[in-house]
């Protein structure tokens, strides 16, 4: 117990320490998270009036957000498979890494259907036997139990193997292992079931196809990856933590499959959908060609489209895939065209028409804006403060001090510019 | 049979139990403001309605009876009164009647307590044109000319279906909604915690949820109400049609609010389980059909055509 306080307390003394790099960034999404609230105590006081949510079109942005969370959340498997089961070096350095951006997703998934529930003080109700879960009818009920074991999972593997490292132990396989293996089919659950929640919907016929959770799956390992990869790049060049090239290019390999199975999937769709040319057509119109005059989505979806395909040429070619530049114009592509195709592009046509074909045009408010950007500040909040302590850990920089009970830091800044050999400035530093 | 009761009981006091040290710690995060009484803890705290015992019962409606009758100036009444047995309610619309003079969209918000501002209305009147059928493709739903019925067109007034198989009631993650023994699908206002999921399963548009404040004037308040209908709602809920429950459970009985108002009798209303009702008259005799059909929520609103 004592032990465990030590650590505690020695994780807040290195959460405080950086350097000014790391305290902007800190102040940056501080002050972002403060608007986030704010926005959120106008929406408490006035009621969801205040976002453009309206019977039509009953979920949203924040709705939205939430689903491509589930995806980065579910993406860590892809880090934890080639680490764990094929045991490959280069990736378990780090796939304590992917599990904390897990966690830090998972947060934000809670965070985004909190703010969207019209009683958020009711939450209780949710909990077993204290309040009344819809178990096993309800596919939301299903979300609430898998969300949160998945969070847990996480929280427990990683919280473990760093708190060892911290104590100089080497983790202890046989705990953790079965929990990794756990985290697997977990992860898998997810998504499966957060895609389950729109696909069993016999009202909306522009979810309730069975391509819904195979979509879901292909392209959360796109877009969890890409989201990845650029902060594993970030880290890389600012933090004292090496990954291994080709590990990232490993990473960047599995996105250009899971890719191709997302635009294949894509396709399906929208084969069946046109050449049937049924009633239900209205909604994958409304989204690629809009419908009545009505195109909100139309640039968007387009958008997306595009960057989807560019990256997954980006990706399929070796020589654009081993360029760093490249690399990075491709996860930025994915991030935003999934953002897209499995945000708003997913969650808005579903309303759009609504089930008495009345066509509603949402698009986010102010206020749904600004607290979606406070989630996001939150999330990255967490992941700073996790990996604020992580990365000294597993760079062996923080660990306990040789008297037992103090802590040894030895990694003072954190964030600061490291010497890549290959850049010129890295020579005024000598 | 005394064991079960012994366990609910001993369920009961470990629940208080962990709700109590609940209260003290979201007491500590969300201090409720000096004017804030005793009630808004009883309000949080407050079980599911079914799991509400007779004595839990009476306390929980005094309160609101009170709360509403300060707020509304009037004596307010809240019933409970339960489903009739051999009930099962059916309702009727005859779509060579309807004229589309939305009498029965009105009368049922001022019978409801609908919020007038920001404007929740329980029945949508779709305009479709006689050319195409039932296609709601070409619905038109804000139509607004001077007379009514309009040349070419007919009308479908569209309100909660009251399925045999409701997908709104399987999707809620708190059970806040459910189907009475008469077929009545309700709504726990007090449990619901504002997902909205229901109101994506429901393929009828017959959900509403109160996005804001609901404006109800005090003078044109109903103060006949029931737990599981048209008492006042919170921002914050889902509300639907429930077949005016405060109304057909009584005994003697009174028709739903949209039922007595129309003008040209298009809508009728009945107990399904009576084979000498005029409603089972009608399914046997009529052209029926039942909306959306092929999604097998079974309805137990009939559009029929008399004439």
């Amino acid at each position: 117990m004592k032990n465990i306080w030590n650590f505690f307390a020695g994780t807040l003394v290195l959460i405080s320490k950086g350097s000014k790099a790391y305290y902007c960034w800190v102040l940056f999404l501080l002050v972002l998270m403060a608007i986030g609230a704010s926005a959120y105590v106008h929406q408490l006081n006035e009621g969801l009036i205040v976002t453009a949510m309206r019977d039509q079109v009953s979920w949203g942005f924040y709705i939205s957000n939430f689903t491509f969370m589930v995806g980065v959340a579910a993406a860590a498997v892809l880090l934890v498979i080639p680490a764990y089961v094929y045991g490959w070096g280069p990736i378990k350095e780090f796939a304590v890494l992917g599990e904390l951006l897990a966690v830090s997703a998972i947060v934000m998934c809670l965070l985004f259907v909190t703010v969207d529930i019209g009683h958020p003080e009711r939450f209780w109700h949710l909990i077993p036997k204290i309040g009344l879960l819809n178990f096993p009818q309800s596919l939301l009920a299903w979300d609430v139990v898998v969300l949160n074991t998945y969070l847990v999972l996480n929280l427990t593997i990683s919280i473990y193997i760093l708190y060892n490292l911290y104590y100089k132990r080497e983790p202890n396989h046989h705990f953790y292992t079965p929990l990794v293996l756990l985290s697997i089919p977990s992860a898998i659950s997810i998504h499966t079931v957060t895609a389950f929640l729109y696909n069993g919907l016999g009202a909306r016929p522009f979810w309730n196809s069975s391509i819904l959770v195979p979509r879901f799956l292909a392209s959360a390992f796109c877009s969890g990856p890409a989201f990845m990869l650029l902060i594993f790049l970030l880290v890389r060049k600012y933090t004292k933590f090496k990954i291994k090239d080709e590990a990232i290019q490993k990473v960047a390999e599995i996105m250009a499959y899971a890719m191709f199975i997302n635009l294949l999937l894509l396709g399906a769709e929208l084969f069946k959908e046109y050449y049937t040319d049924t009633i239900h057509l209205a909604s994958v119109q409304y989204l690629f060609q809009g419908l009545h005059g009505h195109s909100a989505l139309v640039p968007y979806i387009w958008t997306a489209m595009i960057f989807n395909v560019t990256a997954f040429f980006l990706f399929l070619i070796p020589a654009t895939r081993r360029n760093n530049i490249t690399l990075v114009i491709g996860c930025i592509l994915v991030f935003v065209g999934v953002y897209i195709e499995k945000g708003m592009g997913l969650v808005i046509p579903g309303f759009i028409p609504d089930t008495l074909h009345e066509i509603y045009e949402y698009s986010p408010s102010g206020t749904e804006l600004l607290l979606a950007m406070g989630i996001w500040a939150t999330g990255l909040f967490v992941y700073t403060m996790l990996l604020r302590v992580a990365i000294p850990i597993l760079n062996r920089d923080f660990h306990v001090a040789d008297d037992g009970v103090g802590s040894y830091i030895g990694d003072q800044m954190f964030l600061i510019q490291q010497k890549p050999e290959e850049e010129p400035e890295s020579v005024e530093t000598h | 049979m005394s064991d079960t009761t012994k366990n609910e009981y001993i369920q009961h006091k470990s629940r208080r139990k962990f709700l109590k040290g609940l209260a003290a710690g979201v007491g500590l995060i969300a201090m409720p403001g000096k004017d804030a009484s005793a009630s808004v803890w009883e309000e949080f705290f407050q079980k599911h309605f079914r799991e509400l015992s007779k004595d839990e019962l009476k306390v929980v409606i005094g309160r609101l009876e009170k709360e509403y009758s300060k707020k509304f100036a009037k004596q307010v009444t809240v019933k409970t009164t339960p489903p009739i047995e051999g009930v099962l309610y059916g309702y009727g619309l005859d779509l060579s009647r309807c004229i589309g003079c939305r009498r029965c969209v009105y009368a049922c918000v001022k019978e409801n307590n609908q919020s007038r501002d920001p404007q929740i209305h329980w029945i949508r009147v779709l305009q479709l044109d006689k050319e195409k059928g039932v296609d709601l493709s070409h619905a038109e739903h804000y139509y607004n000319p001077e007379k009514v019925p309009e040349k070419g067109h007919f009308y479908m007034p569209v309100q909660c279906q009251q399925c045999e198989k409701p997908p709104c009631t399987k999707v809620c993650p708190v059970q806040a909604t459910w189907k009475e023994n008469d077929g009545i699908v309700v709504v726990d206002y007090n449990w619901c915690i504002g997902c909205r999921y229901c109101m994506a399963a429901c393929p009828y548009g017959a959900r509403h949820f109160n996005w804001g404040k609901p404006g109800l004037p005090v003078a044109e308040m109903n103060p006949v109400t029931h737990y599981l209908g048209n008492r006042p709602r919170p921002k914050g809920v889902v509300e639907k049609c429930t077949f005016c429950i405060q109304r057909t459970r009584e005994q003697p009985g009174r028709y739903p609010a949209c039922e007595e108002i129309c003008p040209v009798g298009a809508r009728k209303f009945g107990n399904l389980l009576d084979p000498n009702s005029e409603i089972r008259y009608l399914i046997e005799n009529k052209r029926v059909f039942k909306l959306k059909d092929d999604l097998n929520t079974q309805p137990k609103f009939f559009y029929f055509y008399a004439t």
